[in-house]
């Protein structure tokens, strides 16, 4: 179960996406993400689930791979979907029960937002298995530069973002390995109420901070032995350059969005 | 309590491009009563083995028998068998939770669904099997030394009476003394119950001063069975799978290529001080 959050995970792979400069690919996911809760109707839906459809194809990720990340989250979608069902208010009323009214339109809205949200994840997921942390360190740290000026500690940011995800696989197997260990003593994560579910997880939870604490207080301990202080004139070894491939994935992007825009003012 | 494990194999990942053979159709009877050591390089299979003996991880084929009864046939049984099977992970203090050691050490048994009375009992005679006293019972397992934890840890599983202990390198990380208190513990034990001893270790020394039988294994098969004696007189086989024979017989070696009459297969510290004794005496003479 918890081997199937792929948020923050890379896949290694030789793709045109994989290739790209993280800068790119950062801002097209955000511009991605903006045009989501942008559009409206089903065309630009439809349009839009074709671009990430093209895009996970050209990025050669297994799409297995890519639905695993969804699983975890069945559970946001569930009430996400329950939640706008009930509450949108409409005309067209399908059923009644007591004060639960659900409507056509109310079934409408919870598709949408339902697609909304597994593209959403889709979309953030494909920057994550198509990028390296350290990558993705280093095109967030360049693409908050600017705002170094207004006193946005870019590089302590940029920095503490690509600790959490290098950590995220590391602090998965420690999981497993705890899980394991307490199932050896008998511990039951599986049958129960949600209240025991909830109470068998302290065991696990408990030796879990103590060893996330242990290597937070390991890691910096390392760093400072390094001389690791802050961003601050520091020179890197791998200049980001924007090759001609960027310029053209950036057009497609700008593309996509001239796309979308023009599929809403038309229709 | 006898295990039979059958043609064992296990796939990691399978049907991916990450797919790895971690076992491959591995053949292994342990009496019961019998202390036996699993030894072979980092990877060899030894943690997947171990980890298929209380059903952990399921076998991709192959069985292992429990008294003759197929571990994973009845998942209803998976509590008992763990309770018979008690498993000492790695670094097992890292599980640790509760506010006190005596918590800790109850959790195992109160799993298994004991009466209060018979958790304490339990507690208080596996705390005492480690040789941990009442000083320690309200003490924050946190605040403990190194060698401590791991007692206390592998108290926590000695508290639901398993039939068979496995221990997976229950002494990596620790301190000589730390060593002799475990090991001697768990020696001790086998020898006043009869309980069935896997231990899984790196330290060849241990494994020829403890076991009655070794297995070894390299790259997921069984390479190499025995008692101590037969397994390390291979001594370039192990070699070759970068694993080496205990120091004392590279010394006894030495001694006998420098011309003194010493035989070869000695493995333990106490038995070449025998020898060289007796070989003292008899210069002397």
């Amino acid at each position: 179960m918890i081997r199937d959050i792929t948020v923050g995970q890379y896949y290694a792979a030789d793709s045109a996406i994989h290739r790209l400069d993280p800068r790119v690919k950062i801002l097209g996911t955000m511009a991605f993400v903006v045009m989501l809760f942008i559009i409206n109707d089903i065309y630009s839906y439809a349009f839009s689930i074709l671009a990430l459809a093209l895009l996970i194809a050209v990025s050669k990720v297994p799409s297995s791979f890519i639905f695993r990340g969804i699983k975890s989250i069945l559970f946001i979608i569930f009430l996400t979907a329950i939640l706008n069902a009930v509450t949108t208010k409409g005309t067209h009323i399908l059923f009644q029960a007591g004060i639960i009214k659900v409507t056509l339109e109310g079934v409408f809205m919870a598709i949408k937002m339902v697609v909304r949200l597994i593209m959403l994840i889709i979309g953030s997921s494909l920057l994550t298995l198509t990028t390296t942390p350290i990558q993705l360190t280093d095109g967030i740290e360049s693409l908050l530069k600017p705002f170094r000026k207004i006193g946005v500690p870019s590089a302590e940011i940029a920095m503490m973002m690509s600790i959490a995800l290098r950590f995220v696989p590391t602090l998965l197997d420690e999981t497993d390995k705890i899980m394991k260990a307490q199932q050896a003593r008998g511990a039951d994560f599986e049958t129960g109420g949600l209240k025991q579910k909830a109470q068998s997880l302290v065991p696990v939870l408990v030796p879990l901070f103590v060893s996330a604490f242990r290597r937070a207080d390991e890691l910096a301990t390392a760093m400072e032995a390094r001389c690791y202080h802050g961003g601050n004139n520091r020179t890197r070894m791998n200049k980001m350059v924007l090759k001609s491939c960027d310029y053209k994935a950036s057009a497609v992007i700008v593309l996509y969005i001239a796309i979308t825009v023009a599929i809403m003012i038309i229709w | 309590m006898s295990i039979e494990i059958s043609h064992l194999t296990h796939l990691y990942n399978p049907g991916t491009a990450m797919e790895r053979k971690a076992l491959d159709d591995v053949n292994i009877t342990i009496d019961d009563g019998e202390f036996v050591a699993f030894i072979g390089h980092t990877g060899s299979g030894k943690s997947t083995l171990i980890q298929h003996l209380n059903a952990l991880i399921k076998p991709t084929s192959g069985k292992i028998l429990l008294d003759g009864e197929d571990i994973n046939a009845d998942k209803s049984k998976l509590k008992s068998i763990r309770q018979k099977v008690g498993l000492v992970f790695q670094y097992p203090e890292h599980q640790l939770f509760e506010m006190t050691v005596f918590k800790d050490v109850c959790y195992g048994p109160k799993n298994m669904g004991l009466s209060e009375e018979e958790v304490q009992n339990a507690a208080e005679k596996a705390l005492s099997l480690v040789g941990l006293d009442q000083t320690f019972y309200d003490k924050s397992p946190f605040e403990l030394s190194g060698g401590q934890k791991r007692r206390v840890a592998i108290a926590g599983i000695l508290a639901m009476n398993p039939r068979v202990l496995v221990l997976d390198e229950p002494t990596a990380g620790v301190d000589p003394r730390g060593r002799d208190e475990i090991l001697g513990a768990i020696d001790h034990m086998h020898k006043e119950t009869g309980i069935t001893v896997i231990l899984v270790s790196h330290s060849m020394e241990d494994v020829a001063k403890f076991a009655d039988r070794i297995v070894v294994m390299n790259n997921g098969h069984v390479a190499l069975t025995g008692t101590p004696k037969e397994v390390f007189s291979h001594v370039s086989e192990l070699e070759e799978m970068g694993l080496a024979a205990p120091q004392t017989s590279y010394v006894m070696k030495g001694l006998k290529d420098k011309g003194l009459n010493v035989p070869e297969d000695v493995y333990t510290v106490d038995e070449a001080t025998d020898v060289l004794y007796k070989l003292l005496k008899q210069v002397t003479k």
